[in-house]
């Protein structure tokens, strides 16, 4: 199908070959043995294994946690990204340089900084101590944590939709009598709207599979703040290698499955707008 | 801590590879060089130890040798030299993982610990509290720790050897008070950790949270360890409490068959842990408060252990097999405390 419409180009067969070569050995290889060491258990123990309360508990705290962290990633990455392209302010460089912090610092280094800054003795614990909010050692601060890492994707992805963004586009929705809201609204979000759902999209998966910055101020209390990768974790400590396969496997399909859906919604928000980010 | 023991194991690795290949016979030119992956809390101790080794051996076979050192968690250590790592000596927090070395990679025979005396333990500790400074809660056993209102900070039993013998110290103190009545122990262990607030994976990991986070009126920890604390914390923050019963932890060593036989280093593997069990080398775990197993290493060595009535895992629990089958194993007696009610 779609092959003959590109083979006019050179190279071609070599540079596909390379894809599925690269694809395989990075992504496909890894992937596949640890579905094969999944099968190792017969389904009955594949299922005990993948549906035990505590896992059962971890994958809903991992999924709400992770949602909570993209939204909140969506929004204000939103912001960030809108600031640092259409306002020159003293310092521009400086806070796009530390946009990408989280990426750089390795995440038990976050982890540890985070829990020590929201403990209840920290810079910002102790204030919020007394309002009765406890973000250390609880779901609020697992979300905390993954909003931290987050961040950049969301901000590097919207940065140059926005930059690409045409002013006349506003200006013709201006001189058309739209208010601000109205062309932000109609004219600005929808182009946007493509590249908004890969940070999300990006944010979101990562947030998925973090484990570094997560543990230490999650508090790993079984059923309430156990994240599906310690769970992981966890059991390969324990010698069950198959059992932590099984509950791998599963977080992959979910994931698998939660950005195919994401894929398929942005390429129908990008048609509806006749582009795609 | 974790990331330095994570850094320092992949640095391992690749220098593992390298020297593999530089002098398999292990006995190049730079001498002989062997590793003894360790848990988290012996760092200092192995220094000391590896220091005076290499002077013995090298008076004794003119050779000279250095000990690479990797530390982790218990478990998880164990769990590298099962995956690949080269260890020529083990050194671990409790007898099961090395028995899990021996049964999922077959790197040495199951009959290990019989090969060296007291069961292939050369230095016992125990489990002690940890409190703030001047005991605001008033925590002198094990019976005031399960009050209400009490924040008992340990590590997670399944993977943390440290907190397998927390959690075995308060089950057979339980036991022992209940005149071995199982379900009264039961009902005992699942009260102390309804009294906990954090589980961390690894002891160190508990020992920042309560340290150094402020979380927590009692800290479960290794003695030495405990002192390890109030040297690094200041003891005008902590002070230690000794129970008057509590469960006597034998961490484990054992020369790996099969990588000293590769690698030709069986001599001095098997020297370097008979060095342990030797006048000298006990006065260096009496130092570094492990409590020797030889008589007068501790009073050599100008330490006094206060005297504590201890029980083995042996006793309360049949031996580390039964223990874990019983406590630790997935829906075992662990699991069942934080099974959801209905």
């Amino acid at each position: 199908m779609s092959f003959r419409r590109y083979s006019i180009l050179p190279g071609f067969g070599i540079t596909l070959g390379y894809t599925v070569f690269y694809l395989s050995l990075v992504v496909i290889i890894p992937l596949g043995a640890l579905i094969l060491k999944s099968t190792s258990l017969s389904w009955d123990q594949f299922l005990a294994a993948a549906t035990a309360p505590r896992v059962v508990a971890s994958y809903r705290l991992t999924l709400l946690s992770s949602l909570a962290a993209a939204l909140v990633n969506a929004f204000f990455g939103f912001i960030v990204a809108w600031s640092l392209v259409r306002y020159d302010f003293p310092g521009r460089r400086i806070v796009d340089a530390l946009v990408d912090l989280p990426f750089a610092l390795p995440t038990a280094v976050s982890g540890i900084v985070l829990s020590t800054i929201y403990a209840k003795n920290g810079w910002i614990g102790q204030f919020l101590e007394p309002l009765g909010i406890r973000a250390a050692y609880s779901p609020l601060g697992i979300t905390i944590a993954l909003i931290f890492i987050g961040l950049p994707f969301v901000v590097r992805i919207m940065q140059p939709a926005i930059e690409e963004l045409d002013p006349e586009m506003e200006e013709a929705a201006g001189s058309l009598g739209a208010n601000g809201w109205q062309t932000f609204s109609r004219v600005i979000f929808p182009s946007l709207l493509p590249a908004l759902t890969t940070g999300f999209a990006l944010a979101f998966a990562r947030a998925l599979g973090e484990y570094g910055s997560v543990i230490f101020i999650a508090g790993n209390m079984p059923m309430k703040t156990e994240i599906t990768s310690l769970l992981i974790v966890t059991k390969l400590e324990q010698y069950d290698y198959a059992g932590a396969t099984a509950i791998a496997v599963v977080m992959l399909a979910a994931s698998f499955l939660l950005l195919l859906g994401i894929n398929l919604f942005q390429r129908h928000s990008g048609a509806r707008f006749g582009r795609t980010a | 801590m974790g990331l330095r023991s994570i850094s320092r194991r992949q640095l391992f690795t690749v220098a593992a590879t390298a020297a593999g290949v530089a002098c398999s016979s292990g006995d190049g030119n730079g001498g002989t060089i062997l590793r003894n992956v360790s848990y988290d809390p012996t760092r200092e101790f192995y220094q000391d130890i590896n220091a005076r080794f290499a002077e013995v051996w090298k008076a004794k076979s003119g050779a000279a040798l250095t000990v690479e050192q990797s530390h982790g968690g218990s478990g998880k250590q164990a769990r590298a030299v099962i995956d690949g790592l080269e260890a020529d000596v083990v050194t671990l927090a409790l007898a099961y993982d090395i028995d899990a070395i021996a049964e999922k990679a077959h790197l040495l025979p199951a009959t290990w610990q019989t090969r060296l005396p007291n069961n292939s333990s050369p230095y016992t500790s125990t489990i002690v509290f940890l409190v703030r400074k001047g005991n605001p809660k008033g925590i002198r056993g094990w019976d005031d720790i399960v009050k209400p209102g009490i924040a008992v900070v340990t590590a997670n039993p399944k993977t943390s050897g440290g907190a397998r013998w927390n959690y075995l110290a308060a089950w057979g103190f339980a036991l022992k008070q209940n005149n071995g009545d199982q379900g009264k122990a039961r009902e005992f262990v699942s009260t102390v950790y309804k009294n906990v607030p954090v589980l961390d994976s690894g002891a160190r990991g508990s020992t920042t949270t309560f340290a150094q986070r402020g979380l927590g009126d009692v800290l479960l920890s290794w003695e030495n360890e405990a002192y390890m604390a109030l040297k690094e914390f200041g003891a005008d923050q902590l002070e230690i409490v000794v129970p008057q019963q509590s469960v006597l932890a034998e961490p484990v060593v054992a020369v790996v068959d099969a990588l000293v036989e590769r690698r030709g280093t069986r001599n001095a593997a098997e020297a370097y842990l008979q060095f342990l069990y030797a006048d000298a080398g006990q006065e260096i775990a009496a130092k570094h408060r492990y409590r020797p197993r030889q008589d007068g290493a501790a009073a050599r060595a100008g330490v006094t252990f206060p005297k504590i009535e201890l029980y083995s895992v042996d006793e309360i629990a049949g031996g580390w097999k039964s223990a874990h089958a019983a406590h630790f194993a997935d829906g075992a007696l662990f699991d069942e405390i934080y099974k959801p009610v209905g």
